[in-house]
């Protein structure tokens, strides 16, 4: 560690850690992060950039970091790709290599990019990439991700566990720096809970790299040290280090990322990973600081170009040096602080370059004082050096023209603009900002939530100020909260004022601009000169450069490039910077983990699973399962030697042939009760239900207002005021939503209640001619002779002595019970009624040999038959509406004229010419297949099997006209040709219904 | 997360309730009496304001009832909550009154 400082900074030298980086092993100590430790073993070039693929070092020191991203983890599962080097802490062991380079980092190929760059200009792929149109998909896109783009996914799932939390607390402080631990005091001490979350592995934010200022007679970090045992003390207070808060949503409700085990490395660990707070706070305090401006200047990306600040924290809070000579280019004060503390730490300053004309004031004069060559007016013209910066010509510019450029040999250039407020969380709450033409910056205006800003995050940065402004803010969130706020606090602060100048856009280059590069997003390598040929193009809105140019697109969304990109639109339109406007901040402020988001919603978890209590016995006795909304429905049972074919074809003869059993229990079931249930029914459904008698089955249909179907089942009356309705397994909680909606706010005089009863009843079918011989023995109570149960009639009694509600009713055109038991008595009863047909060969089915059965008797599916723009005409149930009745939901929009058009499609069957072709359902019917692509479609096959009982193919298809087209013939196009089929009725076995009554 | 004032059990976050479009939009009582014209109107336009929308929501991860709700669309800000069958109360954020009066301008 060639350039760490023998004492001083936050590092512990008693613990020293080792790492590997591209696999060359380093050395660091705890409390470093990888970037300080790479810069204390002299390794200033980490990456290679997205575009041209140009050597870049480590510029920041913190989450605004653009260049140094790297990938981390030893092994596949806990691989991290785009990682800021700056935000990393160090552990031992750590492994971490650099991205978009190959086949190394020093030699890089795609660095021939940089050479072609006057070829690759701003909207380069917009250009090139347009035609033909099928090069994308084979060549441009395929060519454009392997070249571009930042680290890889790792490919191996994540062996890491997320949790997350909700928080409610009084106020919110969102950054620890002097203004938010400050505002945390005031809030603290107001006696209201506080919670107080930082990014970083310690509070303190400035404080942390703080050399002379003092607060109370104390030096920074004592002082800083006593208010978090102050805060800790507090039983009011909650303190969240490495938690970023990345989101502001509605109401006050923020996304917090904790980091829990990243910094604890390969120790093994119980916790989580990461933990999402979820946070809703009656008041937030924003303390989010401020973020130092690169300058922009021809070739300002070379390693060991960094932010005066970012070298003053390298310097104060880790020990290191990041350099032995430096160049300092500036446009404010804060670098001249930078240059003197690392000069005293014997880095020597060749030369402090200022962009303003007549510098003055406390710093300048001191680094005068200190021997430092200042030189006002000054520009940088251009740098040298390939893999790390070796030598600055500094030019002075007077009366807009370049001077002779002056060589300086360096390692190391520091630069500052000024700040940049971090104003992200503030704007994504809504907050309306207001441009600062004083500081060059947007600052929060009108809150929309209930938040404050204080600090530096609105402009308030000299310390003794921004605790003031921090505590005053703490205050008024107490206030606000209508408590009693703690008493004033008058910090006394020693710091020298940083002023408040500042610069955005290119600084003036004497014309030379048009040759050079600038880089103004390092992240997404776009040039001064990118964003002037955009605006020459002719895009004048931000929003629109910023596209275009992809500036502030990357993953740091631009937090060191937006206002420099906004100052050179400002420039070259001669607009003023307020008037140009400023793109949106959008969540999260640093990219978050998928696995966060998820948190416990993995694998299993992912989604609730619905089980019937029969789905065990199926599962035993070799069941296939296919999801059916949330449920797992057995789709067949097969044999050993069986497919799903074979399956379903054994399984359909059986229960024409002798009886099936089939699990119904996901039927959605509501109950409707009351003494208008009746009239209730009459409303909601097409049916009337009014003389339906106590023991009787009617199937309903269901429309939407708009006269749609929406679904349909078997309702059962029970008693006068009594109804047990059936609806698909998919639409009961839809169902009882719109039976709620109409009978809380339309028809709240009814005197009805609903209730879902779903999960309450098992529902086992048992169908086929010998159906009523297997129940017969084991029901008590009950006759279910033909003469006492006639299909479509229910009975109450018991069966295995069990209360049954037994339907009589078909789903199949065979002779059929549906027996409803109490869920918990679900498999007992399955296996009685089971073991009492084995002597019939009793055959359990799936829901794939239901689907067929259906279809050979032309009962509808809704959501197969139907897709939300069907009648029930259009489906041939016109039967099942109540002419008489005056009204129902959907009855008048069936009376709109499109409604009743004879062009509409119409459910029909469609026999296959060939008998053995089983049509794809999806497919499109048309009339004419010798027309050319693309064919007059007249509609699409619906449901489409091949049929056991009639020993040939089947399909039901909406044909527009199609009930007028029945004996002609179709034709259905696939890839293989078309198939040609005969327009049939939608009903293919037993038309006369004489099965039903076995 | 929006946090909404059920009017039956106080406030709660957003995930337990459910959206049910435009308030105040009532069932004709005699839908057969109306022309295609009207029918198509209830059935199908919605106001879409930028600003205040009285809106139904349903708590129906909890005591499973709808309600109103005005809410600025703008700003997410909620203003009033009420039972159905109640009137709808009059704006009392001044702000919010001109939000409204500036969009209905705009139009």
């Amino acid at each position: 560690m060639r350039y760490r400082l023998p004492a001083g900074g936050r590092i512990d030298r008693s613990k020293p850690l080792s790492f590997h980086f591209d696999g060359k092993k380093y050395s660091g100590f705890a409390g470093d992060t990888l970037a300080s430790a790479l810069i204390a073993n002299g390794a200033h070039l980490v990456g290679r950039s997205f575009k041209y693929h140009r050597p870049r070092g480590i510029m920041s020191a913190g989450a605004d970091e653009p260049n140094a991203l790297v990938g981390v983890g030893s092994e596949e599962a806990r691989y991290t790709p785009n990682l800021r080097a700056t935000q990393i802490e160090l552990y031992n062991g750590l492994v971490a290599e650099s991205q978009n380079r190959w086949p190394s980092l020093s030699l890089d190929f795609s660095g021939a990019n940089d050479l072609f760059s006057r070829f690759l200009p701003a909207g380069f792929y917009y250009k090139t990439f347009m035609w033909p149109a099928s090069a994308w998909k084979k060549l441009y896109e395929p060519m454009i991700r392997r070249a571009a783009g930042l680290g890889r996914a790792p490919e191996a799932a994540d062996a890491d566990r997320y949790t997350q939390v909700y928080g409610h607390c009084d106020v919110l402080v969102v950054g620890a720096g002097p203004a938010g631990l400050a505002a945390a005091l005031a809030a603290a001490r107001s006696g209201v809970k506080v919670f107080v979350c930082d990014e970083q592995d310690q509070m303190g934010g400035s404080l942390l790299s703080e050399r002379e200022a003092t607060i109370d007679g104390q030096g920074a970090a004592d002082w800083l040290a006593q208010t978090i045992r102050e805060l800790k003390s507090r039983t009011n207070v909650v303190l969240l280090r490495r938690t970023t808060a990345f989101g502001w949503y509605p109401h006050n409700f923020l996304g917090l990322c904790e980091r829990v085990t990243d910094h604890l490395g390969l120790a093994i660990t119980k916790q989580p990973r990461e933990r999402m707070w979820q946070v809703r706070a009656r008041e937030v305090v924003l303390a989010t600081g401020a973020i130092e401006r690169p300058l922009v200047f021809p070739d300002n990306d070379r390693p060991g170009i960094m932010m005066a600040e970012a070298a003053r924290t390298y310097l104060n809070r880790y020990g290191v040096l990041p350099g032995s000579r430096a160049v300092v280019f500036t446009a404010c004060d804060s670098a001249y602080r930078a240059a003197l503390e690392l000069k005293s730490a014997g880095v020597e300053i060749a030369a402090i370059a200022d962009v303003r004309s007549a510098p003055n004031g406390r710093w300048m004069e001191r680094a005068r004082a200190a021997g430092i060559d200042v030189r006002p007016s000054t520009v940088i013209a251009g740098t040298y050096g390939r893999l790390r910066i070796s030598h600055a010509d500094l030019a002075r510019i007077s009366g807009g023209t370049m001077g002779h450029p002056e060589t300086f040999a360096c390692d190391l250039l520091l630069m500052s603009a000024g700040f940049t407020p971090s104003v992200h969380l503030f704007s994504q709450s809504r907050g309306k900002l207001v441009y600062d033409e004083d500081l060059k910056a947007y600052l929060p205006g009108t809150s929309v939530e209930r938040e404050r800003s204080v600090g530096a995050c609105r402009g308030v940065f000299d310390l003794g100020a921004s605790l003031a402004d921090g505590f005053a803010g703490g205050l008024s969130a107490a206030k606000a909260l209508g408590g009693t706020a703690a008493a004033e606090h008058k910090f006394s602060v020693f710091a020298q004022s940083l002023g408040r100048d500042g610069f955005i856009g290119a600084p003036p280059s004497g014309g030379k601009s048009r040759r050079t590069r600038a880089w103004v997003d390092f992240q997404n390598d776009v040039t001064a000169k990118d964003i002037e040929l955009a605006t020459r193009e002719g895009f004048r809105s931000i929003e629109h450069v910023k596209r275009y140019t992809t500036t502030g697109m990357a993953t740091d969304q631009g937090k060191t490039s937006n206002m420099n990109a906004l100052g050179i639109v400002s420039q070259t339109l001669a607009l003023p910077a307020s008037q140009v406007g400023l793109t949106t901040f959008r969540p999260p402020y640093t990219p978050t983990t998928f696995g966060a988001f998820a948190g416990q919603s993995r694998g299993e978890l992912f989604d609730p699973v619905r089980k019937t209590s029969i789905h065990e016995w199926a599962r035993e006795n070799g069941a296939v399962f296919e999801d059916v909304s949330l449920w797992k429905r057995a789709h067949y049972f097969p044999r050993p030697g069986e497919d799903m074919h074979a399956a379903v074809r054994r399984e359909c003869k059986a229960t024409r042939e002798s009886v099936g059993i089939f699990d119904a229990t996901t039927l959605g079931k509501i109950e409707v009760v009351g003494k208008d249930a009746a009239e209730f029914m009459n409303r909601m459904y097409t049916n009337a239900w009014t003389k339906l008698e106590p023991g009787r089955l009617r199937y309903g249909v269901m429309l939407r207002e708009d006269g749609f179907v929406m679904d349909d089942g078997v309702v059962g009356r029970m008693s006068p005021d009594r109804f047990h309705v059936t609806t698909t397994t998919g639409g009961a909680a839809r169902v009882l939503a719109l039976m709620e909606d109409y009978l809380q706010t339309e028809w709240s005089d009814l005197d009805v209640w609903l209730t879902s009863t779903t999960e309450q009843w098992a529902v086992i079918a048992v169908q086929g001619p010998n159906a009523r011989k297997v129940l017969e023995p084991l029901v008590h109570g009950i006759d279910i002779s033909q003469q006492a149960m006639p299909h479509m009639s229910v009975q109450e009694g018991h069966i295995c002595g069990v209360p049954t509600r037994l339907f009589r009713v078909s789903f199949t055109g065979e002779l059929g019970f549906e027996v409803n038991v109490p869920m918990g008595y679900g498999r007992g009863v399955w296996e009685a009624i089971y073991a009492a047909g084995r002597e019939f060969g009793i055959t359990p089915y799936g829901t794939e040999t239901m689907h067929v059965l259906r279809a050979e008797k032309g009962y509808i599916i809704v959501g197969q038959e139907t897709d939300g723009t069907v009648t029930p005409d259009d489906v041939g149930l016109a039967w099942a509406i109540g002419k008489a009745k005056k009204d129902f939901v959907g009855k008048r929009s069936l009376a709109r004229p499109a409604m009743s058009r004879s062009d509409r499609k119409q459910l029909v069957g469609l026999l296959t010419v060939d008998p053995n072709i089983v049509l794809e359902e999806g497919a499109q019917v048309v009339a004419d297949p010798s027309e050319p692509v693309p064919m007059t479609m007249i509609g699409h096959v619906t449901s489409s099997y091949w049929s056991v009982a009639l020993d040939r193919s089947i399909a039901l298809a909406l044909v527009q006209g199609g009930r007028a087209r029945i004996g002609s013939r179709l034709s259905v196009p696939i890839p293989s040709g078309p198939v040609t089929v005969e327009v049939v009725q939608p009903i293919f076995y037993d038309p006369e219904g004489k099965r039903l009554d076995g | 997360m929006l946090l909404i004032k059920c009017p039956f059990c106080g406030p709660r976050p957003e995930l337990e309730f459910s959206y049910g479009g435009q308030a105040h939009i009532a069932r004709p009582k005699d839908p057969a009496s109306l022309d295609d014209e009207s029918w198509a109107e209830y059935l199908y336009i919605r106001s879409n304001p930028k600003g205040l929308h009285a809106e139904r929501w349903r708590h129906i991860h909890g005591c499973a009832r709808f309600f109103n709700v005005q809410r600025n669309t703008a700003s997410d800000a909620i203003v009033a909550t009420y039972k159905i069958g109640e009137e709808p109360p009059k704006p009392v954020d001044p702000g919010l009154e001109e939000w409204s009066s500036r969009s209905g301008a705009a139009l």
